[in-house]
């Protein structure tokens, strides 16, 4: 993982959740802006999908286990599908909390998944 | 029971919480196994175990399966007690005698109920206290609507 990278993710992943649990707090169904914050959250995670897959060609491999690196990414990318396809059969304000709640499981899983490539060893 | 076809909004939450760490323990769970089952085999069995658990506990809320949400949402509270404190004071029974404090719950031999669900932020002690208040509080709804 990249640290610039890492920290765009878990920044984007944890505004969008926030967004969306509040928007969905006061009554908002889901939106334009709260579909739209999940789709950057899923093409982020495509985009770490290819860093994955590129950096360690670079030489920039993980500490840790690369399987439960990806069983933690591969995790993270079937969130978002899953939150939108509730949140566009199911528009109440739940649903928009629901988006919430994955773009913030998103950003904890992204940074155990950095910790797991930078930090954590075997 | 309700009359209610559909779920109510903040058990739609409950649900949506519940399906998070049920698909967070599982993948962790099959990992470990298939990966270093025989690193701390009691651990990574009762994190299957309580994997299982959460799955079961997911669809029970979400199909409304009250009796059945009552038995997993209690298991899953029993089990995060019993683990947690066998895993800050006694890891030797749970296999973890020579791991370090918090690698319990955040390394390699980490599961989902180690030092009451730190790992993964206490929700695996919050959510089934907010289950079993939220099924509590159904009950008695629908009694008083019964009366």
């Amino acid at each position: 993982m990249i640290d610039v990278f890492t920290v765009v993710l878990i920044g984007v992943s944890v505004l969008a959740g926030v967004l969306a649990v509040v928007l969905g707090l006061v009554g908002r169904k889901p939106s334009d802006v709260t579909i739209l914050a999940l789709v950057i959250v899923e093409l982020l995670l495509i985009a770490q999908v290819v860093i994955a897959i590129v950096a360690p060609l670079g030489g920039n491999h993980p500490t840790g286990n690369l399987g439960e690196f990806w069983v933690y990414l591969a995790t993270a990318c079937l969130m978002p599908p899953a939150a939108l396809a509730w949140a566009l059969t199911d528009r109440t304000r739940w649903s928009t909390v629901v988006l919430g709640v994955a773009a913030l499981a998103i950003a904890v899983m992204a940074y155990r998944m950095n910790q797991i490539w930078n930090v954590q060893l075997g | 029971m309700s009359t209610r076809r559909k779920l109510a909004g903040p058990a739609r939450i409950l649900v949506a919480v519940y399906a998070v760490l049920a698909i967070a323990a599982t993948g962790r769970s099959v990992f470990q196994i298939v990966d270093r089952f025989d690193e701390a085999p009691i651990a990574f069995s009762l994190s299957a175990a309580a994997a299982v658990v959460y799955v079961v506990a997911t669809l029970a809320l979400a199909f409304r399966r009250d009796r059945l949400a009552w038995v997993t949402i209690g298991f899953e509270l029993v089990g995060v007690l019993v683990v947690g404190a066998l895993t800050l004071l006694a890891p030797a029974a749970v296999g973890l005698g020579d791991v370090e404090l918090l690698d319990r719950a955040f390394g390699r031999e980490g599961t989902v109920w180690a030092l009451f669900g730190l790992g993964y932020l206490g929700v695996p002690l919050a959510l089934p206290i907010i289950g079993l208040l939220y099924l509590g509080r159904g009950r008695r709804a629908a009694a008083a609507v019964a009366r």
